[in-house]
């Protein structure tokens, strides 16, 4: 597996490692959909700082993953998304439309405890 | 990798980066194409901004030769005649484009996908040649001036 997902409570934390190639992508998304039904997940962490290039496909595969997951009913955000690469995707025209992101890992988490919280205190 | 790059010396002594090749074939070459785009570029000084958009530029034109080729190159190279810059070919002796400015409009794709390839790398460089031949093939040949 070239994406390693980590298990940390009820959050899962896929970290890209480098530059995937599109097998890797589609891959990782198959993995991250089954296992958010298997381990009662209620987040889902995306950590892309490692990727130095996201194109059309990668970003339509992040944005259907995101989706997909909100669908099996946890909550996904995409972390580490380069300066660099954040510039590239507003230039090309391309947005992440409606997958939420955060700065990086430490705020990702904190945004969902944050959601995870407030879901909680309204259940009771 | 079978790709393959070359550098050669001037008279001068001045180093000089060479063109390089990359047989787009499956997947993987995409980012090996990317890889040496990105290379290049940092060798002849572009920001690491310009280098990003550059190796964008790339794996889209790899991604189009892949997805509606199936097979083609991908050649960088430096251009030096006045001002300093890259360029890039992606070529293919695929199906062609029947409309090219359909194929160059925002949003309009064959395959599903979100049609953003074509328009949106015109617009990340400085300048954007489409030729295409119904049966013959579709080169793409792109520059960017260093800044
Ligand atoms: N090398 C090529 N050979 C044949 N047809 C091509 C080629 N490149 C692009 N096209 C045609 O032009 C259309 C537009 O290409 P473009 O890259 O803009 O969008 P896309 O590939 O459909 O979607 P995206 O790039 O956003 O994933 C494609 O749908 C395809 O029909
Ligand atoms: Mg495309």
């Amino acid at each position: 597996m070239r994406v390693p997902i980590l298990k940390q409570g009820s959050y899962l934390i896929a970290s890209i490692q480098d530059a995937l190639s599109d097998e890797d992508l589609a891959q990782l998304q198959q993995e991250l959909v089954a296992r958010v039904g298997q381990a009662r997940t209620r987040g889902v962490i995306i950590d892309v700082t490692a990727l130095d290039v996201m194109d059309s496909f990668a970003c339509r595969t992040l944005r259907d993953l995101a989706h997909t997951i909100t669908l099996r009913g946890a909550e996904t955000v995409i972390v580490g998304i380069q300066p660099d690469v954040a510039f590239a995707l507003v230039r090309l025209g391309l947005s992440l439309s409606g997958a939420q992101t955060a700065l990086d890992l430490e705020d990702g988490l904190a945004l969902l405890d944050q959601h995870l919280q407030r879901g909680n205190t309204r259940g009771r | 990798m079978d790709s393959r790059s070359w550098t050669s010396t001037c008279s001068g002594g001045t180093h000089v980066v060479g063109e390089s090749r990359v047989p787009i074939k499956q997947g993987g070459d995409i980012i090996t194409a990317r890889q040496q785009g990105r290379a290049l570029a940092a060798q002849l000084g572009f920001s690491s901004a310009d280098q990003t958009l550059i190796a964008t530029a790339i794996s889209e034109m790899a991604r189009n030769i892949l997805v509606y080729a199936k097979v083609g190159e991908i050649i960088v190279r430096p251009e030096h005649n006045g001002k300093a810059g890259i360029t890039i070919i992606a070529h293919d002796a695929g199906p062609g484009i029947p409309d090219i400015n359909r194929a160059m409009q925002n949003g309009y794709s064959t395959s599903g996908s979100l049609g953003v390839g074509l328009p949106g790398t015109k617009r990340i460089m400085d300048e954007f040649l489409i030729v295409s031949e119904v049966g013959k093939g579709t080169t793409v040949t792109m520059k960017k001036w260093k800044t």
